[in-house]
């Protein structure tokens, strides 16, 4: 011991005794590593899924993306067949964000701030269960309730906003329309949208939305005042995985959508382009050679944007946590 | 601009719970006024009713009179918002808007009350609420940086300029300086001091000796005893409830012979 250390330990206490350091190690437990070590590979198992995923999708596309224009179909080459299935993709994701985003922050704005609080929470319940439906219903629905349903208010849409391009018409007489398949996805991607931006809405601090009330703001007042710029970011996150799920989303569109290939932003004719997931399960059976092979480079183009989307969303959701209320 | 408030039998609950009983009392404009009294006895209850911040809380309510200059701030017509743009409060955490900067956190209230304002009244009134909060020279040439990066005792200075610049009436304020160093809690009860001759101030305060530092009538609030309801026991001028009170109780808490 050195000279310094007695000085702090008067004579009359107890010095610890060498061998035993103050702050041993601590025993590592049996459940401890358990724990840690199957976290640990869970985690690796996502990546190793995450990279064959990725592998598989470069190898199968491969021979597509060099092959020559005439043999791909529709004799154009890879980048002319892709494009309007992309464009279909993003066209029918994005339009359904905008539809879903704003119900989803009017959503979740009524179970967190308006709502008495049973019928807020079975609200909650009904959009998660929302979740739980699977897609092919929400096609099947899509088809057969809400497509007729839209004939007669296209037609009115044509000819009355025809000028907006959305509109130009001729106004489907199935119904079977880029418009319908968006909102068949808006209904499907509103429980995570609503989710996440409850979850955010739901933790505003109390501190700061009394600061408001007590300024003499009325609900609405501050709702924007504390709630929504607290929620900012989540709801713009909230929305990517939104729009996330759009993306990729199949079952739906293939059912709903008639498509023909073109593309166009008319919402409300027979001439939309298809979408990248529902092109693929529906010209996969039929396909064989090269076909396969160009069909999974779209894919590969889809998983791309899907993951740039999703990376995105998942950054501006940190991004609000080192925010944190600034308390 | 500083009334009157009289407070006439004040029952007040959460839910069934009846958390505070049969308050009366009358709060002098211009004057500060101090409410101290044991953890849990409802002082911060009490002060809540005063701007109708109480019912908030789900299922809470106030049963009595309050009157401010004679109009009953509980009356059927009243709206609980229009209270509170005449009743500004200040909290025990300082709580500026993280989102807005120092600026706009002064002019938030004033946003509220939907006046429309010419930039330069705007700027005015920044400056003379930062000025009368005692902040102005340490923000002015940071006025539009976010009001989060001050200090806790700039903080709690930026919130009662956020409150005063809607010139209330009453300004409550709650505990506002326990999270506070000294050297900030100065400043603070010197504000108190000045803004006094404006405002009618009420504070809840723990610490004894800023209640006989700063106000002009104290009240102590205690309970009758465990699981009864909290009740105000005694009021009176500061001096003589530091120095001669009446209650025994009072005696004991102000001296800190309390339990
Ligand atoms: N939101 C609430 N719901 C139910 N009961 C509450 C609520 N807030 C306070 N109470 C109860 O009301 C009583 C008074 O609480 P209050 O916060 O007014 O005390 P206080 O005098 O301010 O105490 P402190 O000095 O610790 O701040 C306590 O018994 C408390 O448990
Ligand atoms: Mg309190």
């Amino acid at each position: 011991m050195s000279s310094s250390t007695e000085l702090t330990h008067p004579d009359n206490q107890p010095q610890p005794p060498p061998e035993a350091p103050l702050f041993e190690k601590p025993v590592s437990r049996f459940g401890d590593r358990v724990f840690s070590s199957s976290a640990m590979g869970a985690g690796v198992l996502i990546l190793v899924i995450l990279a064959g995923v990725a592998a598989f999708l470069l190898v199968e596309a491969w021979p597509a993306l060099w092959a020559d224009p005439d043999e791909v179909p529709g004799g154009d080459g890879i980048v002319l067949y892709v494009w309007p299935l992309l464009f279909g993709t993003l066209l029918a994701a994005l339009f359904a964000l905008l539809l879903a985003a704003p119900l989803a922050v009017a959503i979740a704005l009524f179970i967190t701030h308006y709502a008495p609080r049973r019928l807020a929470t079975a609200l909650g319940y009904v959009i998660d269960l929302l979740a739980a439906v699977p897609s092919i219903i929400f096609g099947l629905w899509g088809l057969s309730e809400l497509a007729p349903l839209t004939v007669e208010p296209t037609r009115w849409l044509e000819e009355n906003l025809g000028f907006i391009p959305l509109f130009e018409g001729p106004a489907s007489a199935t119904g079977r329309t880029m418009l319908v398949a968006s909102i068949v996805l808006a209904v499907m991607i509103l429980p995570i949208t609503t989710a996440v931006i409850r979850e955010a809405f739901l933790q505003t601090p109390r501190l700061h939305e009394e600061a408001s009330l007590a300024l003499g703001a009325t609900r609405w007042e501050m709702i924007r005042q504390a709630v929504l710029p607290f929620g900012r970011s989540s709801i713009i996150g909230g929305a990517m995985l939104g729009l996330g799920r759009a993306l990729g989303e199949t079952m739906a569109v293939a059912i709903v959508l008639s498509p023909s290939g073109g593309v166009t932003f008319n919402l409300i004719n027979n001439g939309n382009p298809s979408t990248i997931a529902a092109n693929i399960a529906l010209d996969f059976p039929e396909s064989s050679g090269l076909d396969i092979n160009v069909l999974i480079a779209s894919g590969l183009v889809l998983f791309a944007v899907t993951l740039l989307v999703n990376m995105t969303a998942r950054a501006v959701i940190n991004r609000r946590r080192d925010f944190s209320g600034a308390n | 601009m500083a009334k009157r408030i009289e407070v006439k039998d004040l029952d007040i609950y959460y839910d069934k719970f009846l958390a505070v009983q049969g308050v009366s009392m009358t709060i002098e404009p211009r004057s500060v006024t101090a409410l101290i009294g044991p953890s849990g006895c409802g002082k911060s209850t009490f002060l809540r009713t005063l701007n109708r911040m109480h019912e908030l809380v789900p299922k809470a309510r106030a049963v009595g009179k309050v009157l401010m200059d004679g109009h009953d701030l509980y009356g059927p017509q009243v709206d609980p918002v229009a209270v509170r743009r005449h009743i500004g409060m200040v909290f025990q955490r300082p709580n500026p808007f993280p989102t807005m900067s120092i600026y706009d956190n002064v002019v938030a209230g004033v946003r509220l009350n939907n006046k429309r304002m010419k930039r330069s009244e705007m700027d005015a009134l920044v400056e003379r609420s930062l000025r009368s909060a005692n902040l102005w020279e340490e923000v002015k040439d940071r006025l539009k940086r976010p009001g989060s990066g001050l200090s806790g005792g700039q903080q709690q200075r930026l919130c009662i300029a956020r409150a005063i610049a809607v010139q209330p009436d009453v300004l409550l304020m709650d505990e506002p300086c326990s999270a506070l160093d000294p050297i900030s809690t100065q400043a603070i009860e010197d504000l108190m001091l000045e803004l006094k001759q404006q405002y009618t101030i009420v504070i809840v305060t723990h610490n004894m000796q800023q209640a006989a530092r700063v106000s002009d009538v104290t009240g102590f609030f205690n309970l009758r005893s465990i699981g009864e309801p909290g009740g105000l026991v005694e009021m009176d001028e500061t001096t003589k409830i530091f120095s001669s009170p009446s209650n025994k109780a009072t005696e004991d808490y102000v001296s800190g012979r309390f339990g």
